[in-house]
């Protein structure tokens, strides 16, 4: 990494798309500065005290038009910019449906990630190169925020909320993972290495990892060991909704709303069910709050969304 | 402006300075005027400005081995937000309008004093108890959180000092909004007769602005702090997740009074600089409504871009557009002041003395500052560089290199009217020489490495950065030369420096109209205004026709000579 001290390549497709918007803003700000310094120095040569430089009348209208010419000409310029980042930000917005899903917990002073197959890392995260990347995190403790400089990637980690981001690592290579967000004395060690590596190399690094059960055979696990099944299952006397094929549904809430059953959603249905109630359901789930770890939640989300492709 | 020749023909019963009314330390302890109220504001906040600078001193110290070598990481943690807490609160935000708009507001619109008097003493016991309060914590061992107090670090998991540095914000809180009442209500009901809205300088409506701006966020920000408080004292589950609560909720009230803050310490200094670049251009202000509607337009948009500090924070898609579209806009007022700046010295009879550099100083640092904000303002740039170095770079360029290059351009443009003696300028035009490049050597740096990945309250660093680290520090040791220097000689020029006279500079504005110190109830006339303000010249005419008799007054340090006006000619 870091052949120059003086640049840092971008080394994700939404990397270079950054540094390009870089770029143009750069190229600007270069412009708006010569001229204000250009003019600075002339008019400050030029009018200096008692220089023989001409100094006539100046007609009042020619200073309105100049100042309404300005101030249209700067929000023009300012709008067009906006228009243009904000335009190249939005089509990357969401990530697409095939992205590799990685789950990461971070507490003081560690990052803890999982790949669907299971492997897990500390501080560390391997990935394939050219495909795309969904970052699932949650936060144990405090505010964290996940930042690799390289891909020009940072979302921040929240205690008590999913947050997700996504890129697509374009460089094989190792790159630097920092915490960007103050999170306690050891804030500055919390750091780790990202590991892009080519198809073939992933494949064979993820086969000689020792092989846990994968996220979502672990979390059907502990679907039974935490009594979910108890009432979630189909057979069960409990008149409580069967998890099959709920990931991604609209759902009917019983104050009217609707909402879209994604991670948070049913995050926050362990945590808190009473919060959002689903029509049609008493409210009768206990809160697993305290009950389930952070990376428990994290197999409990993935064995429900692993089901829910099926049909109930 | 005013009847000169009334207030010449009452010299000879001329009134004791204010310097003079009263010499005993209750008399200062105790006074109601607002000149010793903002000289009395003048200690406290060089006094914070010393321990604010110490602390930024040992952090670039700190910064130079990527491992450290002085303090643990949480010695460190707890120095910068030292630093943060320290210059924010007790240095930048009561900096200008405490003390020159203390000073300079009632005198600009032709008042005795503010309107309530003794309502300005309490604001500045108010701000000393938030003083002692901050002094305590940092005594005791200090807090770690950031000045930012983000939750839920703060309220449940840091191990300093949060309550005592919350409650001296609080407290010191109340002193501002004490100050921005004041401000409103003199410039309301105080005016001179004749001085109407506008006819007033530009530096009183920065005031007005800033103090309104000072009245609205406030509030908002004791409430969090308040909020804060609650759960970290009593465990009132109000940011805590765990309990259904919201700690993004925090950084939302936070940054509503936070972002506004920003232009509560840099609108006073564009006030400054307009007042500088007039006078030593000899020429009125290019743009003068277009500037008020300027300041006013800030103050409002500035209110509604808050969210723009939590782009990565978990934002909708189309809340964060907002916030980036609103940032664009409040940027277009500051780039009209910048031009409208620019074009005053056109045409113009240009002086280089040291108030004039550090003017040309800010002009040149804010701009490098204001396009840094349109980086910030980029969705896709800000998520990059959010929480790095480029942010703490275009921050000190907007309030240290904007802001406090004001308020030594301020401080000496003011010097010979607060004190009745004239700074050698020679010393002063290379101390503020040294500064604007001191300063770029300090936090150009700082961009790229936030670019290239430095993030933002690190201990230690990757080995990489150390180059840019380096640069930085011995950039700071020249920046802190600059602000010492200074010191020494404004110091000397208490005692030896010549007797300014009433009107050094040859400026426009009711405050040059009295004498230098002014008297108790500043006027010994009430003046009268028929005319709007920098007539450096007629209108429609360059200053090269400019009346004569105002120019003559214009007599630059080391230069006593008789033969300048004929210069001119
Ligand atoms: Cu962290
Ligand atoms: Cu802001």
């Amino acid at each position: 990494m870091g052949e120059s001290i003086f640049w840092l390549p971008a080394a994700s497709e939404q990397g270079e798309q950054v540094d390009h918007l870089f770029f143009l803003l750069l190229a600007v700000s270069a412009i708006v500065t010569i001229v204000v310094f250009v003019l600075l120095v002339t008019f400050a040569v030029r009018y200096r005290h008692g220089s023989k430089a001409k100094r006539g009348k100046l007609p009042n209208l020619m200073r309105r038009e100049l100042e309404i010419g300005w101030t249209a000409a700067t929000a023009f310029l300012f709008l067009f910019i906006f228009w243009w980042v904000s335009s190249a930000q939005l089509e990357g917005y969401s990530p697409p449906p095939d992205a590799l899903e990685i789950h990461v917990t971070a507490k003081q002073w560690m990052f803890k990630t999982q790949q669907p197959s299971g492997v897990r890392e500390i501080n560390e995260l391997h990935l394939p190169v050219d495909t795309p990347v969904r970052l699932v995190m949650a936060s144990e403790d405090v505010i964290h925020s996940f930042w690799v400089p390289a891909f020009r990637f940072k979302r921040d980690i929240l205690p008590g909320r999913v947050t997700q981001g996504w890129f697509t690592p374009d460089k094989t290579g190792t790159f630097h993972l920092f915490c960007a967000e103050f999170c306690g004395t050891n804030h500055s060690e919390m750091t780790g290495r990202i590991i892009v590596m080519s198809q073939a190399d992933y494949a064979e690094w993820t086969a000689g990892q020792p092989q846990g059960d994968d996220l979502g055979k672990e979390g059907a696990k502990l679907f039974v060991a935490k009594g979910c099944s108890g009432c979630h299952a189909p057979s069960s006397k409990v008149h409580a909704p069967n998890l099959a094929g709920l990931f991604g549904r609209k759902i009917p809430l019983a104050d009217g709303s609707i909402v879209t059953a994604d991670e948070r959603y049913i995050r926050d249905s362990i945590l808190q069910p009473r919060r959002e109630i689903a029509a049609g359901y008493p409210p009768i789930m206990p809160s697993f709050q305290g009950v389930v770890s952070e990376e428990d939640l994290t197999r409990l989300l993935a064995y429900i969304r692993s089901i829910g492709k099926e049909t109930p | 402006m005013t009847d000169a020749a009334a207030i010449r023909s009452a010299e000879a019963k001329e009134p004791p300075s204010y310097l003079k009314a009263g010499r005993t330390v209750a008399s200062w302890l105790t006074t109601t005027d607002h000149k010793r109220i903002a000289l009395l504001y003048f200690g406290s906040i060089t006094f914070f400005f010393f321990i604010g600078g110490a602390a930024a001193t040992l952090i670039r110290l700190e910064l130079i081995s990527p491992e450290g070598r002085f303090f643990t990481n949480d010695g460190y943690n707890r120095l910068f937000t030292l630093h943060g807490v320290i210059m924010v609160w007790f240095f930048l935000v009561p900096s200008i309008p405490t003390t020159f708009g203390n000073f300079l507001l009632p005198l600009m619109v032709g008042a005795k004093d503010v309107a309530f008097p003794r309502l300005n003493l309490m604001s500045w016991y108010l701000n000393m108890a938030g003083g002692l309060l901050v002094l305590a914590c940092l005594i005791l061992g200090g807090v770690d959180t950031g000045w930012t107090f983000y939750t839920p670090f703060s309220s449940m998991f840091s191990n300093g000092y949060v309550v005592l540095a919350a409650a001296a914000v609080f407290v010191a809180g109340f002193s501002t909004i004490a100050t921005g009442v004041n401000f409103i209500v003199t410039v309301h009901v105080l005016r001179a007769p004749g001085m109407t809205w506008f006819r007033l300088p530009l530096f009183v409506w920065t005031q007005y602005a800033t103090a309104a701006v000072i009245v609205l966020a406030t509030p908002v920000l004791a409430i969090s702090l308040l909020l804060l408080m609650a759960e970290r004292l009593f465990g009132l589950p109000i940011f805590d997740p765990a309990h259904g609560g919201d700690p993004v909720l925090f950084q939302h009230l936070f940054w509503f009074y936070s972002h506004p803050a920003v232009y509560i310490m840099v609108l006073p200094a564009f006030g400054v600089i307009s007042e500088i670049v007039t006078c030593f251009s000899r020429r009125r202000i290019f743009g003068y409504t277009a500037m008020i509607w300027a300041i006013l337009g800030i103050a409002v948009i500035g209110f509604f871009v808050w969210g723009h500090h939590m782009f990565v924070a978990g934002m909708s898609p189309f809340a964060a557009l907002v916030f980036s579209f609103l940032s664009f806009v409040v940027a277009v007022p500051s780039a009209i002041k910048v031009f409208n700046w620019t074009f005053t010295l056109y045409r113009g009879q240009i002086y280089f003395e040291a108030p004039m550099i550090y003017a040309l100083g800010f002009i040149g640092l804010f701009t490098t500052g204001g396009l840094s904000g349109l980086f910030t303002a980029s969705l896709p740039i800000d998520v990059h560089v959010t929480d790095s170095y480029f942010v703490v770079a275009h921050f000190h360029y907007i309030m240290v290199g904007g802001s406090v290059s004001a308020f030594f351009g301020a401080l000496h443009f003011w010097w010979p009217k607060i004190t009745g003696r004239l700074a050698p300028d020679r010393w002063a035009r290379f101390s503020a020489i040294l500064m604007y490049f001191g300063f770029n050597f300090t936090f150009f740096p700082q961009f790229v490495m936030g670019y290239l990945g430095m993030n933002r309250r690190y201990h230690h660093y990757a080995p990489e950065f150390q180059i840019y680290h380096v640069t930085s520090s011995a950039g700071a040791a020249i920046l802190a030369a600059a602000y010492l220097l200074p010191m020494g000689y404004l110091t000397w020029s208490l005692f030896y420096g010549r007797k300014a006279g009433d009107n050094p500079w040859g400026a426009t504005g009711l405050e040059w109209q009295t004498t230098s110190p002014p008297p108790r109830e500043n006027f010994v006339e009430q003046p009268r205004v028929d005319e709007g303000p920098y007539l450096y010249h007629p209108d429609q005419v360059a200053p090269f026709e400019e009346a004569p008799e105002r120019r003559q007054q214009h007599d630059p340090q080391g230069k006593s000579d008789p033969t300048r006006a004929g210069m001119e000619e």
